[in-house]
């Protein structure tokens, strides 16, 4: 009797412990506010393209609409990327600034809950409020689209979103977006694009068993999600027969200085790449030759 | 004598044909070995390390042209087998895939019309490499 009285106090405080452990966090209250000022949405689009929302949240030609995507496919499970068109039952048409800003850097959606990190919010934290303020802008211009995506159709226990929560704490690095970011043609932007908006290292650095980027081998490869296939090591070795030129030409044609192309999840991004002025991409092989 | 050089030259042209026929996967990496050399002269160009020739340029379109007319034909039922890394969604979708090289070789045909000199080469030409990789992206496998 008194050892399942134990056992039961004990059940009790590990659920408590799970329960507070995994609590969804507060946007900063400094960032909720900063949000809050008006965002500048051309620049924004810019932002958009960077952060390659279209990849995943709109069906291919059809960038602006933001209906949500095809399925990813993770050792997981399948995760399917929602409807973020401004529809307002549908997609995040109701949400505040303040929401969009929690969903993007702390992983929470308007619900109060757990996004996947399959949405890159680790490397969106790094991006500065103004590309969040100005990214929030640009998407309320764009069309509503009806229709919800179906949920996440993954394993136990990673199906309870609560769970989530512990993986948080395990992986994400503290909440610091920039205050100022560096001039656009400079190896620190390209260091910013890489690492923030561009969400570079969500393919291209190795994970760990749980799922988590292992940030001492930032950038240097890894098998591509769906198991097939790798997305290459980007590291200055990795990087070292290739020329700043070549860099910037594969970045912004999708071809190789040996006359292939740019296949698979990087055909879209080159897509998107396409639509950045030209010193970004400058930026970011001067970053990544560093 | 005559009559033997002829069989033989029957022969040669059968095998040949044979070739093509039977080893359509062969037949189709040549093209895109082809594709592939044409393009890093281009690059090369791009890239400032060779100087601008027009005749590379328009060597390179016509590749491109004659690939994009051939292909369609060395994709027969049956040839995802063997050492190719031509993916299934080809024979499923086979439309859409000849649509690629429908539109690989119009856009090739209209930048060998339009391309004059190194100004025009540069605008004209670079969209052409995302018809590449539109198809790569849905029907070719990813290296291991």
């Amino acid at each position: 009797m008194r050892v399942l009285a134990a056992l039961i106090a004990l059940a009790l405080v590990g659920a408590v412990a799970f329960w507070v452990l995994t609590v969804p966090a507060e946007l900063d209250p400094k960032i909720a506010q900063a949000m809050g000022e008006p965002g500048d949405a051309k620049a924004g689009e810019t932002v958009f393209w960077a952060a390659g929302c279209a990849a995943c949240h709109a069906k291919a030609n059809e960038p602006f609409k933001l209906g949500g995507g095809a399925a990813l496919k993770t050792p997981f499970g399948a995760i399917h990327p929602p409807n973020i068109s401004p529809d307002r039952e549908d997609g995040i048409g109701a949400w505040s600034a303040a929401q969009f800003a929690r969903a993007l850097y702390d992983g929470v959606d308007a619900q109060g809950q757990h996004l996947y990190p399959a949405f890159p919010y680790p490397s969106y934290r790094h991006m500065s409020i103004a590309d969040a303020r100005n990214l929030w802008a640009f998407l309320r211009t764009l069309p509503a689209v009806k229709g919800r995506m179906p949920p996440p159709d993954l394993h136990f226990p990673l199906n309870i979103r609560r769970a989530i929560g512990i993986w948080k704490r395990l992986y994400l690095s503290p909440l610091a977006p920039p205050q100022t970011v560096a001039a656009a043609d400079t190896a620190d932007y390209g260091r910013y694009l890489v690492h923030g908006p561009g969400h570079c290292g969500e393919c291209h650095t190795p994970r760990d068993i749980l799922g988590g980027m292992i940030a001492a081998k930032a950038l240097s490869g890894a098998p591509a999600p769906d198991g097939k296939g790798k997305a290459p090591n980007i590291t200055p070795a990795g990087l070292s027969k290739w020329s700043q030129s070549d860099l910037e030409l594969a970045l912004s044609m999708g071809i190789t200085p040996d006359g292939d192309s740019l296949g698979d999840a990087m055909a879209d991004v080159v897509t998107d790449l396409g639509h950045l002025p030209k010193e970004y991409l400058t930026a970011i092989a001067r970053y990544l030759k560093r | 004598m005559r009559l033997t050089i002829l069989a033989a030259v029957a022969v040669l042209i059968g095998a040949g044909a044979g070739i093509a026929a039977d080893n359509p996967i062969h037949a189709r990496q040549e093209l895109m070995k082809a594709n592939g050399k044409a393009a890093k002269n281009v690059v090369a160009i791009l890239k400032g390390k060779a100087s601008f020739k027009l005749e590379t340029v328009q060597a390179a379109l016509k590749t491109f042209i004659n690939t994009a007319e051939k292909a369609p034909a060395l994709f027969p039922p049956g040839s995802d087998k063997g050492k190719t890394h031509a993916l299934p969604a080809i024979w499923t979708n086979k439309s859409d895939f000849e649509a690629h090289f429908t539109k690989l070789g119009a856009d090739s045909k209209a930048a060998l019309a339009k391309i004059t000199d190194e100004a025009s080469f540069k605008t004209d030409f670079p969209p052409i490499f995302k018809d590449c990789g539109s198809c790569h992206k849905t029907y070719r496998a990813k290296e291991e």
